[in-house]
């Protein structure tokens, strides 16, 4: 039996910024809203993150505080501080990101994290969660305050470097939350991020949370089934529509066994819902799978 | 809408594949389009064409079902394989990862007018970042990718599998990444066009560059500049290389597929991914839909849902909870179409100008043997009967 959290929120928001990554199409914005949501019902001062431009968190929360972060808006605001405000004039005339970006490669990750530290030293804010990059970058997006080139050595970028590998190093402060589906290919990938992370930005794990798990009602042994059916028109159809779900569940129960295996992380499930795109509601109901203890 | 889809207009993913040599899977992350271009080229490979796929990030498991132990290579590699039934296939499938870096570095030496050349961009730290840190690159690599193996006679079909960003699409309009860099005022800074070519300005006499030195360090700056200035003399053939590429892209003679799955954000993006093509007078030729919920009979959840109240009225529990899970799955399936239409729009309807929407069915165990992959092309081409359900 995978090992389950005992207080799922309370493990989940056990540092003030928590970073929810995974591969594309596992969940990320759906967990971050519901992480956002439970936690705002619980009291807390609660701003959620999102990093790509699109509104859909915005729409899944909206009772809570949400912040758009861009590379090249934090960029442009810590020069500003940092007294390069002319510099920064020049620079956002110019549209230069893509050149200083390239030149400094990470140097937008650094700085969107970068401001997501300010916000979490602000003090405005309780709880800051962060819907995070899809897997490939979520390792790169973590690892560009380390991996910044040594060939950086003074000036605002350097100091911002250091600064976020201390977020990042400090569990109370930080942890990476890695959502997954019970399904062969995003476990897989779960594991070997998990692994990069620990490895080469050595920042804290929360629990793993898998997404859309099948936790319907059991349904009657093949055997008891068949002879239930044995008269019925619809006899096959029943059947049928028995083996399908009966085979999902073995092939989902299997790959938590595996990830419980391979990745000694605790488990969050959440159910999977007869939707095909989430609604604020959605979000509202499986917060409520958070704070059950 | 049925398997492979035959709206109005008669077309059907087979004859859409039959009448080109490159086919781009567009489309958002985790939909399957890796698996699709897998099952595309498969299917091809058993109606007698010369294949290769080219995957970019594919999972282990793809490589393992194709039967390539050592994971997807970097070059084209032949796979192994027979139809299902035993036999040897009509055709051939080869399959390749793409790397970005190699790509890259092979149009380096390519237009480079020297080997000195070559080897003051390829260590050029800039240049190495580049390739890795400066978005859209992949998206260019592929379609480099796809020009190249186009060209190589060994194969009469491409079939690739795109990133997942909305960088794909840059290509057909500009030459993409490329443009961005030449078209960039820091590159008109540095770079002076004389009658001779491009000449270096001094560093020195730019406020600008002085400022992006005091924010990323001047050593890395001289980098960046060394990179310009090396690069160049390649430009011109670079700019050649990338209209021969677009030129590509856009001839008849491809297709482009927008794969999702039964998801309002996956659907979204394939949408904005057909439109921005229509935009660019570019013909979406099919789309995919993936892991759309089967049908088990004919009936509505409602009528399901009724039939497992009758049966529970009648103290008939097994059947009650058999009829309840029956209405959960056509439920689910009822969700999924109606999440689709949006994309059926896209598709032409049923009018003459229709093209193939297909909905490939979840299966009940998760694809990563071959045998799986036969039963999805199956599915998206309706030519072999599936043998489940």
């Amino acid at each position: 039996m995978p090992p389950e959290s005992e207080s799922p929120l309370r493990s989940l928001t056990a540092s003030r910024v928590v970073v929810v990554a995974g591969k594309g199409g596992v969940g990320k914005t759906t967990v971050t809203a519901v992480i956002a949501h439970a936690a705002a019902r619980a009291g807390r001062r609660v701003l959620a993150v999102e990093l790509d431009g699109k509104p859909t968190l915005q729409a899944l929360l909206p009772d809570v505080a949400v912040q758009a972060i861009s590379a090249a808006e934090a960029l442009d605001e810590y020069l500003r501080e940092h007294g390069f405000g002319r510099i920064a004039k020049r620079l956002s005339r110019t549209g230069v990101i893509d050149v200083v970006g390239t030149a400094a490669p990470g140097i937008d990750d650094i700085v969107v994290l970068g401001k997501i530290k300010q916000l979490e030293r602000s003090g405005d804010y309780d709880l800051i969660v962060v819907d995070g990059p899809a897997a490939g970058h979520a390792i790169t997006f973590l690892t560009a305050a380390s991996g910044l080139s040594g060939a950086v050595r003074g000036g605002p970028v350097r100091s911002q470097a250091n600064d976020v590998m201390e977020l990042l190093h400090d569990a109370d402060r930080c942890q990476v939350v890695l959502v997954t589906l019970p399904e062969t290919t995003p476990v897989n990938e779960v594991i070997e991020t998990a692994f990069a992370l620990e490895e080469r930005v050595g920042v804290q794990l929360g629990p793993v949370v898998v997404n859309a798990v099948d936790d319907g009602a059991t349904l009657p042994e093949p055997r008891v089934a068949a002879a239930a059916v044995d008269e019925l028109g619809a006899a096959a159809t029943l059947l049928a529509a028995a083996a399908f779900r009966r085979s999902r569940r073995e092939m989902e129960r299997a790959e938590l066994e595996r990830l419980a295996d391979r990745l000694p992380l605790p488990q969050i499930h959440l159910p999977a819902l007869a939707v095909a795109g989430l609604s604020a509601t959605d979000v509202d109901t499986l917060s409520a799978r958070l704070e059950a203890t | 809408m049925n398997g492979a889809g035959r709206p109005g207009g008669g077309a059907t993913m087979a004859g859409v594949v039959d009448a080109v040599s490159v086919v781009v899977c567009c489309g958002s992350g985790g939909v399957g389009k890796t698996t699709t271009a897998a099952v595309i080229g498969l299917d091809a490979a058993r109606r007698g064409r010369r294949v290769v796929v080219v995957t970019i990030d594919p999972a282990r498991r793809l490589a393992d079902a194709l039967g390539l132990a050592d994971g997807l290579p970097a070059v084209p590699e032949r796979v192994e394989l027979h139809d299902g039934t035993g036999g040897d296939l009509p055709g051939e499938l080869w399959a390749m990862m793409l790397d970005t870096a190699k790509t890259f570095d092979g149009l380096v030496r390519r237009y480079a007018t020297d080997d000195a050349q070559v080897d003051r961009i390829l260590e050029n730290p800039f240049y190495r970042n580049l390739v890795s840190a400066l978005s859209g690159t992949q998206e260019y690599m592929a379609a480099e990718a796809l020009y190249d193996l186009h060209l190589d006679e060994r194969f009469d079909l491409v079939v690739v599998d795109t990133p997942p960003s909305r960088h794909t699409l840059d290509f057909l309009e500009a030459p993409g990444v490329l443009s961005r860099f030449l078209d960039h005022r820091v590159f008109k800074l540095l770079m002076l066009p004389t009658r001779s070519g491009l000449r270096l300005v001094g560093t020195a006499a730019q406020p600008i560059l002085r400022a992006i030195g005091k924010v990323v360090g001047s050593d890395v700056l001289a980098d960046a500049v060394a990179f310009f200035q090396a690069f160049a003399g390649m430009e011109t053939g670079f700019r050649e290389r990338a209209d021969q590429v677009v030129a590509l892209l856009r001839a008849d003679t491809t297709a482009f597929v927008v794969v999702a799955s039964p998801r309002h954000d996956t659907i979204t993006e394939a949408t904005w991914f057909a439109e921005q093509l229509v935009a660019q007078q570019v013909r979406v030729r099919a789309a995919i839909v993936n892991r759309v919920h089967p049908a088990f009979g004919d009936g509505t959840s409602d009528e399901a849902w009724a039939a497992a109240h009758a049966a529970a009225l009648s103290g008939d529990d097994v059947v009650a909870a058999l009829w309840r899970n029956v209405a959960e799955l056509r439920a689910q399936r009822e969700c999924e179409l109606a999440e689709i239409q949006p994309l059926l729009a896209v598709a032409g309807g049923t009018g003459p100008d229709a093209v193939p929407l297909v909905a490939v069915p979840l299966l009940d165990e998760d694809v990563h043997e071959l045998d799986e992959l036969w039963t999805l092309a199956g599915h998206v081409f309706s030519a072999l009967p599936p043998d489940r359900g």
